[in-house]
């Protein structure tokens, strides 16, 4: 071991055991972000500001929440919206909370998209970042069964139940899901063990990989640019920062992120505090009974598309049955996002609006998404039944032509 | 397909507002900012107040008249004959417009109420107690001691005259069937009789005293404990309201064989239904929920207004913590933009 001077300073202790002036350097001042960047890119930094107050008020939630059939509701809105100090403002939080993160989840995941920043080296950052939106969908599920209403209770039904629709397993399946032959206390433990402590672990290592995998291939900019980061970075560092096409992560980019969410967070809490019944179901406000099926089930906005593509298959083809098709149709719209840099053949890495076929592409799918979401919450009943099936139908097609249309448009624009 | 036609105006808006914004050098920034905001703004208005409005067509709103129109409009929707029960509501509407003879009136109720029903505050006591009461009747009868105030004067009229047809539950107990509402019907009473016993009845109620609350009680106690008085007397022969430590007076079972359901625990229903759905479905509860075995209660505006504001005492207590903290926070955060914004243009003045 290497002799130990004498430390002038507390940092320069911490220095010379863990090198934090080379950590710093490394991990911030000199990680280069390119500069031809919009708002957009602080989606990223706004998401883990959300999901930062979404574990802590979760923390703090836990301290009274009580997973029992029994007790979990009156613990919900009796103990912590109503008697605990600021109980309430934790729960808005992260009720709230809850929804807004997909909203960013979807900027953020849809400015990918149009800014093509899953290709070309970029594949690892897109699947790391589809790992995460798997892992908050079943974070935001299992935590939607906790406070033991009538939505939490038959939106857990009914989710549960699709798994009935795989194959030779499907009964057996959905016992082992619920720990029961119906939604019970059984079912309520094993997801309060899975949303307070299996899947936020699996958040925070897939978080601590997406920023990883953001290192080598740099994030994206605007007009999708390659450049050498190298010879960007030296005259940034040699003074001529205004000439460099990077700058550092901190204090440039963070800046810049830390205004935006300062701004986001002014919308964010007049809904925590004047609108927040968007994200917490009026009918979630009665006791869960399973004798008593509401009117209406549906998901919370975030899921209305996908379950918009499960039900829309109401009728058998071919001699499938709809439910069969709704599950395949389902099961198809959960793993496609994934693929997506394998489906985009086109080398183009360009703001949609640049590339001549996919901008019709995206701005389709995006059209199509808001209508499968729209008619999600309706009745599937009438002309909505058969918008919801052409609607899935649209989905479907939209990825399976995809690679077909990216070739052409590979073709066109001559391999750039 | 009205949402297809709105989100087609919301894309065509789109388009020219980035075209216009293009032409007169927007900041891009600015640009995508709005088509994020109108994007964000649509898909909101589809899944919440449009999926509302499907889900829930509007009716009518309450009116506290209490003179039968909205009964005789549904019946003629129904195509049913209307002229008895246009009759009945005619003679409550000329009785409570009568004026009525105090003294009179309370012979005529000492006569023929109190045998079931106590008024406490003039010394008819409560014969037994509320669950035997409710064994014997089939639910246990209110209290009568401020009926005349929170009850509209038509309705304590057309109550009197035949509480089947005034509460709105025909449907629960028809003419000729197997279950006999409790309360018998006294339609062969004279006007003037019934509106002596409604005087009276609103004589007894003005000399209720004011609820007595701890010296140095704030506000909302005060109001709180008013409020629960009134709730009391109108809901808890029913309905429980376990936050607020209240049981109902009938037990669940006897309730139970008395209207066909369990009536539900009214501690979170201003989270549920909210208040708006609450006063349309107290003034008439037919209207919002066909074939409950809930009766219309015939509660005064005023009355109603108490009622919803303990529910929203109890069901959302935190709701004035709330509202006052919120400007505190906001305020707080921007001027925290404030200074963000600030920040970050010293930070990016030297990179562009």
């Amino acid at each position: 071991m290497a002799e130990f001077e004498k430390a002038n300073s507390v940092g320069e202790w911490f220095d010379q055991r863990l090198n934090t002036s080379g950590f710093w350097r490394v991990m911030m001042t000199e990680y280069w972000i390119p500069k031809n960047i919009n708002f957009l890119w602080a989606m990223g930094a706004l998401l883990a500001m959300l999901f930062t107050l979404l574990l802590v008020t979760g923390i703090f939630l836990l301290m009274y929440y009580k997973p029992d059939v029994n007790m979990a509701f009156d613990s919900v809105n009796y103990t912590i919206m109503q008697e605990v100090a600021y109980g309430w403002l934790f729960r808005n939080v992260h009720g709230v909370g809850a929804s807004v993160v997909f909203l960013v989840i979807y900027i953020h995941m849809f400015t990918a998209i149009y800014y093509g920043s899953y290709k070309k080296g970029r594949e690892m950052i897109w699947l790391s970042g589809m790992l995460l939106f798997v892992t908050f969908s079943a974070e935001g599920f299992s935590g939607y069964m906790l406070p033991w209403g009538q939505m939490s209770y038959w939106a857990a039904y009914v989710i549960t139940e699709i798994f009935g629709g795989i194959p030779f397993i499907g009964d057996e399946l959905v016992i082992w899901i619920r720990g029961n032959f119906y939604v019970a206390d059984a079912t309520l433990t094993r997801f309060f063990m899975l949303h307070v402590l299996l899947i936020p672990m699996a958040i925070l290592g897939a978080i601590v990989f997406h920023f990883y995998t953001l290192r080598f291939p740099h994030v994206n900019n605007e007009e999708g640019e390659f450049f050498d980061y190298k010879e960007e970075s030296e005259k940034y560092l040699a003074g001529k920062k205004a000439e460099s096409k990077v700058i550092a992560f901190w204090p440039d980019f963070l800046s810049k992120d830390f205004m935006v969410i300062s701004i986001f967070m002014i919308f964010f809490f007049y809904l925590v505090f004047y609108h927040n019944a968007f994200a917490m179901d009026p009918v979630n406000f009665d006791k869960a009974d399973g004798m008593k099926t509401p009117a209406h089930i549906y998901p919370e906005w975030y899921f209305l598309w996908s379950y918009e593509v499960l039900r829309g298959f109401f009728f058998d083809i071919a001699g499938i049955s709809g439910k069969s098709l709704g599950l395949m149709a389902f099961g198809f719209a959960q793993g496609i996002f994934m693929v997506l840099p394998w489906l985009d053949r086109s080398p183009m890495v360009k703001p949609a609006n640049q590339r001549p076929i996919f901008k019709y592409w995206f701005w389709l799918l995006m059209a199509d998404l808001f209508v499968l979401t729209i008619f999600g919450k309706l009745p599937p009943t009438g002309a909505n039944a058969w918008v919801g099936f052409f609607s899935s139908i649209t989905f479907l097609g939209l990825f399976i032509a995809l690679p077909f249309l990216t070739k052409i448009e590979a073709k066109m624009v001559g391999g750039k | 397909m009205f949402s297809i036609i709105v989100g087609l105006i919301v894309a065509v808006i789109l388009i020219i507002l980035n075209i216009v914004l293009q032409k007169v050098s927007f900041p891009k920034e600015g640009r995508i900012l709005a088509i994020i905001v109108i994007m964000t703004g649509y898909i909101y208005w589809g899944f919440e107040p449009y999926a509302h409005h499907e889900m829930h067509p509007h009716v009518a709103d309450a009116t506290y008249t209490f003179d039968g129109k909205a009964d005789v409009e549904a019946l003629k929707e129904a195509g049913a004959d209307t002229a008895e029960t246009e009759a009945f509501w005619a003679k409550a509407v000329e009785a409570a417009s009568l004026s009525g003879n105090v003294a009179a009136g309370k012979e005529l109720v000492a006569a023929n109420c109190t045998g079931c029903h106590s008024i406490t505050s003039e010394g008819f006591p409560e014969l037994m107690s509320d669950a035997d009461a409710a064994a014997s009747y089939g639910v246990t009868p209110p209290d009568l001691s401020i009926a005349g105030k929170i009850y509209d004067k038509n309705f304590l009229a057309a109550v009197i005259m035949d509480p089947v047809k005034a509460m709105h539950i025909e449907h629960k107990y028809p003419v000729g069937g197997d279950k006999v509402f409790p309360m018998p019907a006294s339609d062969w009473m004279a006007p003037q009789e019934i509106a002596d016993m409604v005087a009276y009845l609103a004589s007894a109620a003005s000399k209720v005293p004011a609820v007595e609350t701890k010296e140095g009680a704030s506000e909302f106690e005060i109001s709180k404990a008013q409020n629960k008085q009134v709730f009391e007397a109108a809901c808890v022969r029913c309905h429980p309201m376990s936050y607020a430590g209240i049981e109902a007076k009938t037990p669940a079972d006897i309730m139970s064989a008395y209207i066909g359901a369990t009536p539900p625990d009214l501690s979170q229903h201003i989270r549920s239904r909210g208040d708006h759905y609450l006063h349309n479905f107290i003034n008439d509860p037919q209207r919002k929920l066909p074939g409950t075995g809930m009766p219309r209660v015939g509660l005064t505006q005023e009355a109603e207004k108490q009622v919803v504001e303990y529910m929203t005492q109890i069901g959302d207590s935190k709701k004035q913590e709330r509202e006052e903290l919120g400007p505190k926070v906001l305020i707080y955060l921007v001027i925290l933009a404030i200074f963000a914004l600030l920040w970050k243009k010293q930070i990016w003045r030297d990179l562009h």
